[in-house]
Parts: C-alpha cells; structure tokens; sequence
C-alpha cells in the first residue's frame, strides 16, 4: 500500500493490521519519553488547503512521535481561488524531497489527482476532500469501537452502528460507511430525504428518515455535524426543526442499550445534532476519538513510510500468535 | 482553373465514379477513369457532402492562447468539414454585429471552411436584455443561429421574446438546456457515482426541465428551436414527443455523448470534465437510438479547446470542454456506423445536411450532383489511427482520446471546389 487515498483501498486485512499497529503504538502515548525513532529522517508534509486545526495537529503529532521531521503548508488560495496551483505546489514539495504528503482539500478527488497525476514520488494521505472521503476519520472511529465492543481484537463483525446527520455533504459519512462493511458491522444512515445523497439505495447499509426508530437496536450512535447554513439551501426549514427531529438530547440517550456509546468526529455543534448533555455524559467518547487518532495516523504513517507492508505485518502477528 | 477529379470515388459508399469540380462546383459525375483534369486519387473512398459543425468553440476574440480562428478551421478542415459555427462566448461576446462580422472576416482570411458565427442572445449572455440579433442577422456575417451556449436561457419571458423575434429573419435559437438552481456548481451526472466520488450533481432534469418548456414555448410561438449538446434519455423522449406534436424543435448529440461515460469520472482526471457532463451507458444507448431514428437531428462537436492549465488540476478548479473537430467522424463511424444504426448517407445526413438545413446554409450540405457547390469531404472507411494530442491542429490538447485507436479517416476535402486536405494533410 502507497496511498492512502479512500477507504475503498483497505481490504479488511490492511484495515486490520492498521488497527493493529495503531493499538501497540498507543502505549507510546502512556511513555515519559513519547517518541519512537521509527521515522527518523523521513519528511511529512502537512498540506492543508482548508483550515482544519485539530485533523491538522492530530496528523503533526503522530509524524513527531514517529520522530519524523514534519512541515506544515498552510495553502490557503487553492489554484480554486487563484492562487498557487495544486501543480505547483506539488511540484515544490516533491522538489523538497516530501516522503508523504498529508492532503486536506475542498475538492473531492485533490488526494487522487495529487497521488497519480505523476507529479509527486511520495505516499498521498487524504486527510479530506471536499464532499468525498476522510479515511483515517472512518478507521479511529473504528478503531475506538473496537476497543469497546471486542476488545481491541479482530473486526467488528455484528456491530450495530448508526450515522445521524448531513451524509449528503459528509465525506466522514462515506468513509465509515465503506469502512464499517469492509470490517463486517451493520451500518444504518438517518437523515432528512434532503440529506441523502441520489443513490444512497446502493450503498452497503440501511437508511431511514426517523432517528427514534434506531435508537434501541444500536450499539454505536454516531452523531454528524450539521451546518446550520443549511437551511438557507432549503436541506431543512430550521435549526429548531431539525434539533426537534434529528438531534440527540437526553431524552432520546436514554432509550439507548446501556452499553451503547455516542460518538461525533467534531467539531460539535451543541445544541443543533447534539445536546451539551449528551455530549458531556461518559457514554460519549469523542474525547477518545480525539486521542485514538493520533495512534491511528501513526500508524497510516508507520506502515506507508516504515518499509513495512501490511501483509508483512499480518505474518508477523501470526508469527507471534 | 484547371478541372479536378477524384478518380473513383463511391458517393455515400456506393459505386465508384469520377467526380469532376470545376469553378467551385460539380461539373460531370461519369464512370470511373472517364473524367478529365488534374486527377486527385481517391479510388476505393467513400465521399461524402462536407460535414457541418452547428457548435465550435473558436475561442477568439479574447482566448487566442486555447485556440484562433485559423488553428480551430485547420483542425475544421482535417476533421472534414467545410462549415462550422463560431460559439459566441468569446471575449468580448459576440452580441454585436461588429464582433461577429470580425469572427466571418477572419474565417475568411483562414480560408478553409465557412466559419458561421453564432450570435449571442442576450447582452453578455447575462440572459437580462436582448441582444441586437436583428443587426447581426443583416450583417455580412448574416447569423441565423443564436445563442447563449455556456449559459441557458432560463427566463421563460426572456425565451419567449427570443424565439418570436428571429421569426422576422428565419433565425433559430440554439439553447443550452441547463437550469441554473439546480445545477448549482455541479461536476457531473447526479447519479449513484456522483455520491460516491463525492462530486456535486448535474441531475438529468435540470437538462430535461428546459428542453420541455422550451418545446412548449416554440409550439405556442411557432418558432424555430434547436437543443445544444443533448445528453440524457430523457431529453431524448421529450424531443420525439415534440415533434411528435409538430414542434418546429431540432437538436444535436456531441460525439462524446456517444461514447463516453461516468465512468470515466473515477479517476478524477478533468479531461473528462465536460458541460453536460457524461452521463450512463444508457444514456449514450439512447442517444445513439434517438440520433438513427431522427430525433436527433445533427452530430455537432462542442468543440471546447482550453489550455493546458485549467486541465492540470484539481478536478472542481478544471475548465468544462474537450477537442472534438478531428475525432469527430472517426467517432460517428465507430458508435453509429459500424453499429450499423445509420448507413453512409444517414451519417452524411447527420454530419452535414441536416445541420446545413438548421443553419440554413445554402451551399452547404447538398446532394452530391452536377451542378451543387463542391464542398466534399472524401474519407477512408478501411483506415485505423491513434489519437495523438500533440498531432492535432488545434492549439490546445485536451482532447479525452489520447491514445485511443479510431476507425475511419478524412483523406481529402474540398473545400468551394479547392482542396484544403489532401492525404490527410493540410493542402
């Protein structure tokens, strides 16, 4: 594996063997001295062409605990905008000898273009494009219910996961939808009719427009930000209406399974998809997710960069087992 | 002036005769050998009437670095047509008779084909006051063809007046079948590829939405329409049922549209990006049917050359358009012909009689007898060659085919009775 590009590229293997890696490299996290050497010398850019602080420094930690050197490109006028071209800007880093290039993007498919239009060497990470995929979102959400339905084990075969929110415009949404199937969980969207995206019915899960149907038959509950903007497109009449019909508040938490968890890739927008109450209660563990990314993207960078497959990876646990 | 001959010609894949051109037109069509004057070999071809192109981006005034008038009536001349029709979304639009009698002047200084321009419809094809069509019908350029391509007429008053106001010139309004709200930054067909790949949707009724008011318009102001680039089965049910009622609609299919499809959106390369976008293989199924069965009148190219920039990008940054004047026939060969969904005449009249009649071009599109004017385009059936981007004539290079091996050839055309391709090559 080269890129990181979609979830689509995972096999559930590679899915598992980063979940794998993301789990050993956890503990580093628990270390005084929070680093491992395994990257020393190799160079991670940080290629943000749309403000995303938290995905931004999430990826800048893991490349440093990797003890790789990290350069952040703050690419604000897009060749979108008139600015510096993708091109060009590709070009430079390629110039500069980047090993990986991390990309967020306003245009779905940038990640793509960048990875094979033969204008850089070096591994393509999509950190988000546009309406399209956020890979390594969809595998720390996976690999934080793992962690709390099998034990940080194996896939999540049987998992009820639910997604509430804008799938149309969610690239999270697309990622842990393909994600979730590879890894064998029962995925079910809910969203307004507006919300969906034409073709919905194709994909590998359940849909309904009616949370309250869902709620008892879920283990994972994950909540999608809503942009109250909306609106103004006519996805929905009000911030009022969609938090009465579509936001989770105490009320509806409390018709959860008891060992049901509430999960939101942030950043929250209390009060419209979720209630300060919900988001405050210790079932809601999106303070792990935040945690849990950074491991996940160590490892994304271990196994892209570390000279070491995915499939090499499996041997050796198997070795171990 | 000396006579010629194409000795042994077939007309429309028949047998083969000499055809002898003198002083621009037709003199003698006689048995093959018989015909006297200066002989242009073309034994064993298959002529046809010159093709005609009812949609050509020219790009100049204003965009000389994707093309000129004289690079694009070169790729014209090599693709086999003896007419095109110059888009009027130049800089400065051309709204005006004096930029569209520029656009006629320098088609005449390149000399290689008719370039008809097109005038815009309204004002900087800002769609909010009429532009002066009736100046630009009575200019030398004597435009018949109107319209905002690149932009839809999508004011129903606006539309209503356009297509009652040609009526005192017999001009026609070409109209580029997009609603604006519900194609609001779209980058191709709404579909399930659209929510997968994450790119904003062109749904196909935002195209069929305007084809059927504007039928309705056109029958209750009995005027004449013509539909840009139609690219989904729908606009093509919505066509027959207007003509089936009599509507005086015509419309046009691009070669791409015949060929290609979303699919090729998967690898986010904006070479694929087009306006209309590729649509399913249903789609072109249909397209292909409608276009054999007469529904669709023309093949026109929507020839679209960009430079090289606004394709080596991200694919939302991209420009929409491809090349398609010298991939054009090879094409219709290829989806229509060796289908066998139209024989050599039908294709003939697709390519050049029909969109000569909608353009109401008189010398263009004839039946090939004594006497016509001798815009012919003699082509190899038998030939096979590869898309070579750097090859082509025009100044830009984005066209989807690099690579891709195509049948049929344009050996020689004549061009008012004189050669503008011989072999192949520029005469």
């Amino acid at each position: 594996m080269k890129h990181l590009l979609s979830s689509e590229d995972l096999t559930r293997e590679e899915a598992i063997a980063i979940l794998d890696t993301a789990g050993q490299l956890a503990t580093v996290a628990g270390r005084s001295v929070k680093k491992l050497p395994t990257l020393r010398g190799r160079t991670v850019v940080n290629l943000f062409f749309e403000d995303s602080t938290r995905t931004r420094i999430s990826f800048e930690l893991a490349a440093k605990r990797l003890s790789a050197d990290v350069i952040n490109f703050a690419a604000k006028g897009s060749s979108v905008s008139k600015g510096e071209s993708l091109k060009d800007t590709a070009l430079t880093l390629e110039a500069m000898g980047a090993d990986a290039v991390v990309i967020r993007h306003g245009a779905s498919g940038a990640p793509y273009r960048l990875a094979h239009a033969g204008w850089i060497s070096g591994s393509v990470i999509n950190a988000g494009d546009g309406t399209h995929e956020h890979p390594t979102q969809a595998l720390l959400d996976a690999f934080t219910m793992r962690r709390h339905f099998r034990g940080g084990v194996g896939d999540l075969s049987g998992i009820r996961v639910a997604l509430v929110g804008d799938i149309l415009h969610s690239r999270v949404a697309r990622s842990n939808v393909v994600l979730l199937r590879t890894l064998g969980a029962e995925v079910t969207l809910v969203a307004p009719p507006t919300l969906f995206p034409v073709g919905v019915d194709t994909w590998p899960c359940k849909t309904t427009f009616h949370i309250d149907e869902i709620l008892g038959d879920v283990d994972a509950l994950m909540m999608l930000r809503v942009q109250a903007e909306r609106m103004q497109d006519a996805y929905f009449p009000s911030a009022h209406e969609y938090r009465q019909r579509y936001g989770l508040d105490a009320q509806r938490m409390s018709r959860l399974p008891a060992d049901a968890i509430v999960m939101h890739p942030g950043p929250m927008n209390r009060g419209m998809e979720i209630s300060a109450e919900v988001a405050d209660d210790p079932r809601a563990v999106i303070v792990e997710q935040v945690a849990n990314g950074v491991s996940i993207r160590m490892a994304v960078l271990y196994l892209l960069l570390g000279g070491m497959t995915a499939g090499d990876h499996g041997d050796r646990k198997a070795t171990e087992s | 002036m000396t006579a010629r001959v194409l000795r042994g010609v077939r007309p429309y894949g028949g047998d083969p005769v000499d055809i002898v051109v003198s002083e621009g037109v037709i003199c003698e069509i006689s048995s093959p050998g018989s015909g006297q004057g200066h002989v242009i070999d073309a034994e064993g071809l298959i002529v046809l009437p010159g093709f005609v192109d009812l949609h050509t981006h020219l790009r100049e005034p204003g965009k000389e670095d994707a093309e000129t008038v004289a690079t694009g009536s070169r790729a014209a001349a090599l693709g086999g047509f003896t007419a095109v029709h110059a888009m009027a979304n130049t800089e400065p639009v051309a709204d005006t008779a004096g930029v569209v009698e520029q656009v006629w002047h320098l088609g005449r200084r390149a000399g290689l084909v008719d370039v008809r321009p097109v005038g815009a419809v309204t004002v900087g094809l800002e769609g909010e006051r009429l532009a002066e069509l009736g100046a630009m019908a009575t200019s030398p350029a004597a435009v018949r063809i109107f319209s905002d391509d690149g932009r839809c007429v999508h004011d129903a008053v606006m539309m209503r007046r356009a297509l009652e106001y040609v009526k005192a010139f017999d001009g026609v309004i070409a109209q580029h079948a997009q609603e604006p709200r519900l194609t609001v930054g779209a980058q191709m067909n709404e579909g399930p590829l659209s929510g997968t790949l994450g790119l904003v949707g062109w749904p196909a009724v935002a195209e069929e939405a305007i084809i059927a008011r504007d039928a309705l318009l056109a029958e209750h102001v009995d005027s004449r329409l013509h539909i840009c680039h139609v690219s989904t089965a729908g606009s093509v049910e919505v066509i027959r049922w207007a003509k089936s009622r009599g509507v005086r609609i015509t419309a046009e299919v691009t070669p791409h549209h015949l060929l290609l499809t979303e699919e090729l959106v998967r690898g986010y390369d904006p070479i694929y990006k087009v306006n209309p976008p590729l649509r399913t293989s249903e789609d072109v199924e249909a397209l292909r049917a409608g276009l054999a069965d007469g529904t669709i009148d023309a093949i026109a190219t929507d020839h679209a050359p960009h430079p090289r920039e606004d394709k080596d990008c991200e694919w939302a940054a991209a420009a929409f358009g491809m090349l398609g004047l010298q991939t054009a026939f090879s094409i219709a060969v290829q989806t229509m012909v060796e289908s066998g969904l139209l024989d050599w005449r039908g294709l003939a009249d697709r390519m050049s009689v029909r969109p000569a009649r909608i353009a109401a071009l008189a010398n263009q599109g004839c039946e090939i007898s004594v006497g016509a004017v001798a815009n012919l385009c003699v082509v190899d059936p038998a030939a096979q060659w590869v898309v070579d981007p750097s090859g082509l004539a025009s100044r830009s290079q984005n066209t989807p085919y690099a690579g891709m091996s195509m049948p049929g050839q344009v050996v020689h055309v004549l061009y008012s009775g004189e050669p503008t391709v011989l072999e192949g090559v520029l005469a």
